[in-house]
């Protein structure tokens, strides 16, 4: 029943947004109606909030999370998030955070990763990889397990533990990370999110370095995106910045993406975690 | 009243901004361009020089974009001196290839190799250019009727080429792509985007 209601409802928007993509931007109107389209599809969407894709990719997460997996056979039960080994509810909006065992900060994914590496002896190289899906292609597998993790927090707010020596500096580093310019188009992040009301042709951007803003936007991620019809993450998201930056891949769980999602969540603090949301 | 309420709350989350920035530790150089090259440990070679910031980007990235009046000069000379011009001296193409490469942002991303087609210049992500396009960005500023408004002058046309190919030579620390230095754009598509602007035909100034 869920699903084929889904279905029809993205059937019906992938092809209103398809439909304004194969008439190209000339046709003036078709973007209104695309809009439209979208509006009314978040609206469903709010008023049934068990019709977001993005809760099977959570259920998909949870088993993922409670299977024993890899060459070590074990769950990630025993994976600590902050809040002490398995606890899983409200450890999201507690992260990025210092974690003593790995000597460094963490966001969710670098965290999630971390354990499949450590505890069940994955390969972190393998993971990160790809680490991201392609348009069509569902979250990978620590995406899921993000979405799991950050729903088990929705409407708690955000208060990432990052305010020791460590989470500080992971916090400057992100700023710092923010507005450096460089590439063939010299964009940095600052380019498109230093300032409010602003759009890239009609979509809207947020102004990250005001904290009103980013408490709107940063707890929506992971977030089931429209147009490519999957989970983005937190690291997706980065990695499809900079890819629009004309810079190369972003690493996941790179130092460089903790401290920009460090950065985010420190100008997010006290907003409520909405994961996992609906974008365009 | 409403204004000057808002502009005072406005102004404290500004100051508290300045204060938070104040107080985190501050970061030097060499730090970010160590998470710089580990974040992207796995780019190739010929990717690399992207990583780093050249001369004039160094000191927009030091100042904020915002650079004391000694550097401004020093970068909107530097700027001035690289522009290269076409050989026959003539500024303007065709407006029509130059609404098509407004259009497109295709080029330079790492999907975007090998080329399967020209890069764009993506004006109408930042810009409005034409009342036909309502799908445009306001990063920019409109630019619509710009030749109408320059009275389609020589010296407008010159102007256009000399923003698309390096606009720090107009405003050091522009936002806006360096299109001619950075390779982004040929001389010939730059010529193409010029006319767009100025051309008298030009949807830009119906």
């Amino acid at each position: 029943m869920l699903k084929s209601r889904f279905s029809v409802l993205a059937v019906g928007l992938a092809s209103s947004v398809a439909l304004a993509a194969a008439l190209g931007p000339a046709d003036a109107q078709t973007d209104e109606e695309t809009q439209r389209g979208l509006e009314r599809f978040r609206q469903m969407l709010r008023e049934d909030p068990w019709s977001n894709p993005a809760l099977l990719d959570a259920d998909r997460g949870e088993m993922l999370w409670s299977e024993p997996r890899g060459p070590r056979n074990v769950s990630l039960e025993e994976c600590d998030l902050g809040k002490g080994p398995g606890v899983v509810a409200g450890a999201f909006a507690e992260l990025p955070r210092y974690f003593e065992d790995a000597g460094r900060v963490m966001d969710v994914e670098t965290r999630i990763l971390w354990c499949m590496e450590n505890l069940q002896g994955f390969d972190a190289a393998e993971l990160t990889a790809r680490p991201h899906p392609g348009g069509g292609q569902p979250v990978k597998e620590i995406g899921a397990i993000a979405t799991y993790v950050a729903n088990q927090s929705e409407g708690i707010p955000f208060q990432a533990k990052l305010d020791d020596e460590h989470g500080r500096e992971a916090v400057a580093l992100g700023e710092a990370l923010f507005s450096r310019r460089s590439g063939p188009f010299d964009f940095s992040c600052e380019t498109c999110h230093a300032a409010s009301g602003q759009r890239i042709r009609l979509q809207e951007l947020p102004h990250l370095s005001n904290p009103e803003e980013a408490r709107e936007v940063v707890g929506e991620w992971p977030a089931y995106r429209v147009s490519s019809t999957h989970v983005m993450t937190m690291q997706h998201r980065m990695y499809d910045c900079y890819w629009q930056m004309r810079m190369p891949q972003l690493e996941m769980g790179s130092e460089a993406s903790v401290a920009l999602i460090s950065y985010l969540v420190s100008m997010a603090d006290g907003g409520d975690v909405k994961a996992p949301s609906i974008k365009r | 009243m409403r204004i000057f309420l808002t502009t005072t709350i406005a102004s404290l989350a500004l100051m508290t901004g300045a204060a938070m920035a104040q107080d985190a530790p501050s970061i030097d150089k060499a730090r970010v361009d160590e998470a710089i090259a580990a974040g992207f440990a796995r780019a190739p070679d010929d990717w690399k020089p992207r990583l780093t910031p050249d001369e004039t980007m160094e000191q927009c990235n030091a100042s904020r974009n915002n650079p004391p009046d000694n550097v401004f000069e020093e970068i909107r000379k530097r700027a001035e001196a690289s522009i290269k011009y076409p050989d026959d001296g003539v500024l303007m193409g065709d407006w029509k290839k130059g609404e098509a490469l407004a259009q497109s942002g295709y080029g330079m991303r790492f999907t975007d190799y090998p080329a399967a087609r020209e890069n764009g210049g993506n004006c109408y992500a930042c810009h409005q250019l034409t009342r036909t396009e309502v799908s445009y960005g306001t990063l920019g500023p409109s630019l619509l009727g710009y030749g109408k408004l320059r009275d389609f002058s020589d010296e407008a046309v010159k102007a256009a080429y000399e923003k698309l190919y390096n606009p720090h030579a107009a405003f050091p620390c522009s936002m806006m792509p360096r299109f001619g230095v950075n390779a982004v754009l040929t001389i010939d598509q730059i010529k193409d985007i010029v006319a767009l602007l100025m051309d008298r035909e030009s949807p830009v100034n119906e």
